[in-house]
């Protein structure tokens, strides 16, 4: 099963050997960090009793002061007919500001838990050297975001959350994750061997709402050094929306500006990360 | 042919071929997006049809208080859990992959942990999107369901033994519940006493059900849709029409006629049979002539 592929150094091999271990994972180490310390904080309510936060991703309060509430589920009871509480609103608004400020996919690298399983899918891949991969276009999310819109109002129920993978594990483990579990291994297996990044970067209808909030965030990754790119090509291995890199990194001469200006880039600074010429940095919309 | 019209030619099929290549990349994108859209549509109707299915709520689960009707809830409810996190009795649960209930959805089972019936409300209060309606203020408000006595055969009461249990541990008790007195046919001479749910005061907190001491309760709270009938609009019931207006809306009633012998009156108000004041029935006959006679005779031959 290994390949030539396999054998060749993995990405970020040379940040690794320039910057130390650490440095070149810093902000994969962070966003794990934040990541699983969500779900602690979820986790410690039931599991410690120590009440910081309730309920989950869908809906929330913490401090018993503080709501926030996913625009994107509001959203699909909206279209069903059902008009929030007050306080869901006031959620929603928060977590609105919020992503259109820092990106909104940085719901998806930096709080989403599939993110943790298609990262290790892409990984796996990786390590296996599989490159067979089914294409399918990167548009499709937005096909799929677009039928669970257009659901609730035919069957008047919030169709999606029947299915909702990332609602699925992330209240499964807080909850209760009954048979979902399988879900989670069939993303994996299907990002690993079906369709690489298949999942997050071409199909979930979560990121494509995310990624349409977040389209002019402010926070942004830079290639602000971009001539010190020496075309090692490691930052598009390892980025799971790799199309956002390319005008900002290469468009130098087309006059186009060294800032990922671009609705689907996750904000996960793994380039950043990978890069032993330190090219990429987090910026913001302004800074260029 | 001639320079020019060599050159002429060669522009134009190359003109050709470009307008040959766009079309193919046009035809090819048009055929791509056909692809998706039907792949979506298909996608669409699959999960469309599942989630009718999926939102058949079972019969054994309950809604925490307040749940607007199951069309309802199911385009309102986001999962969130945070009613389960406010129940102080911890009596809710969101429904799992793979449970009959829709997934991650909130209920109870009655015979498990019934509902409390906070004064407060809090798992509605904790709704962010009234799918739990903040509207209901008043607990005794709430129906999330109906008790219905729905076994009589093997609810003890009915074979005469006495329970009430139901009866006790009904936060309604005597509005919710009450207990019917029936003649114990089978004793001839003791009380059933049978609790009687009524519709009007039952909230459907399932305290009943989980107290009932059967080992299968005789008594469930069921969603109201299955528990009630519903009379036609058209149906009025003469003596409350009767009550409201008064009087009788049709002809006059007739006076009930009974085959009594001659001067025997009976009125079930005045306590039965009523017999003139001086018995003037003819005495040559084997029979006394007080009516209620015979029977005792008979009723003493039997008990000899």
């Amino acid at each position: 099963m290994v390949s030539q592929a396999a054998k060749r150094q993995l990405p970020g091999q040379q940040a690794i050997d320039k910057k130390g271990w650490w440095l070149a994972h810093k902000w994969l180490i962070l966003r794990r960090m934040v990541q699983l310390g969500i779900l602690a904080l979820f986790l410690a309510g039931p599991l410690l009793d120590v009440w910081i936060v309730k309920g989950n991703l869908a809906s929330s309060l913490t401090l018993e002061f503080l709501p926030l509430s996913d625009p994107y589920v509001m959203l699909q009871g909206l279209t069903a007919g059902n008009f929030p509480t007050s306080e869901g609103l006031i959620g929603v608004a928060i977590v609105l500001l919020f992503y259109a400020l820092v990106g909104g996919r940085v719901y998806c690298s930096w709080v989403c838990p599939v993110n943790i399983v298609t990262d290790a899918a892409a990984w796996l891949r990786r390590k296996l050297g599989i490159k067979v991969s089914s294409q399918f276009s990167r548009s499709t999310r937005y096909w799929l975001l677009g039928l669970t819109l257009v659901l609730p109002p035919i069957t008047g129920a919030i169709v999606w959350e029947l299915f909702n993978p990332v609602s699925l594990m992330f209240r499964g483990i807080i909850f209760g994750i009954g048979w979902a579990w399988m879900v989670i291994l069939a993303i994996f297996a299907f990002d690993v061997f079906v369709s690489q990044r298949g999942w997050c970067g071409h199909l979930c209808p979560v990121g494509a709402f995310y990624s349409l909030l977040g389209h002019k965030s402010m926070v942004r990754v830079s290639a602000q050094k971009r001539d010190q790119c020496d075309d090692c090509n490691d930052c598009f291995v390892v980025c799971p929306e790799p199309k956002v890199i390319r005008p900002a990194l290469k468009g130098a001469d087309k006059g186009i500006s060294p800032l990922i200006d671009e609705g689907n880039c996750t904000n996960c600074g793994r380039c950043i990360d990978v890069c032993d010429e330190d090219v990429f940095n987090f910026s913001s919309r302004f800074k260029g | 042919m001639s320079d020019k019209q060599k050159r002429g030619l060669s522009v134009e099929s190359e003109g050709k071929q470009a307008e040959h290549k766009s079309m193919l990349s046009r035809r090819k994108f048009m055929g791509n997006t056909l692809k998706t859209a039907c792949g979506t549509a298909l996608l669409g109707l699959g999960m469309g049809t599942y989630s009718r299915q999926a939102s058949a709520f079972p019969a054994w689960a309950i809604r925490p208080p307040g749940a607007l009707s199951e069309d309802k809830f199911s385009g309102a409810c986001i999962r969130c859990g945070l009613c389960v996190r406010d129940c102080p009795y911890d009596m809710l649960r969101l429904a799992e992959l793979g449970e009959q209930v829709a997934l991650g959805t909130p209920y109870f089972v009655a015979r498990e942990k019934p509902c409390e019936m906070c004064e407060d409300i809090p798992c509605a209060a904790a709704c962010p999107t009234n799918a739990l309606s903040h509207e209901l203020k008043n607990i005794d408000d709430a129906r999330m369901g109906l008790a219905v006595l729905i076994d009589q055969e093997e609810c003890i009461a009915f074979q005469g033994l006495r329970c009430e249990v139901c009866y006790n541990v009904c936060p309604l008790e005597g509005e919710a519940i009450t207990i019917e007195m029936q003649p114990n046919r089978r004793s001839g001479k003791h009380a059933l006493f049978i609790p009687v749910v009524h519709s009007d005061a039952c909230t459907g907190c399932g305290k009943c059900e989980k107290a009932c001491i059967l080992e299968e309760a005789a008594i469930k709270v069921l969603p109201t849709h299955l528990a009630k009938g519903l009379l036609g609009k058209h149906y009025r019931l003469g003596w409350k029409q009767k009550e409201k207006a008064g009087h009788s809306l049709v002809s006059p009633d007739i006076k009930h006629r009974y085959n009594l012998p001659e001067g025997v009156r009976y009125d079930y108000n005045r306590g039965g049979l009523e017999l003139p004041p001086e018995a003037k029935l003819e005495q040559n006959t084997p029979f006394s002539s007080n009516p209620l006679e015979s029977l005792k005779k008979l009723q003493n031959q039997e008990n000899r």
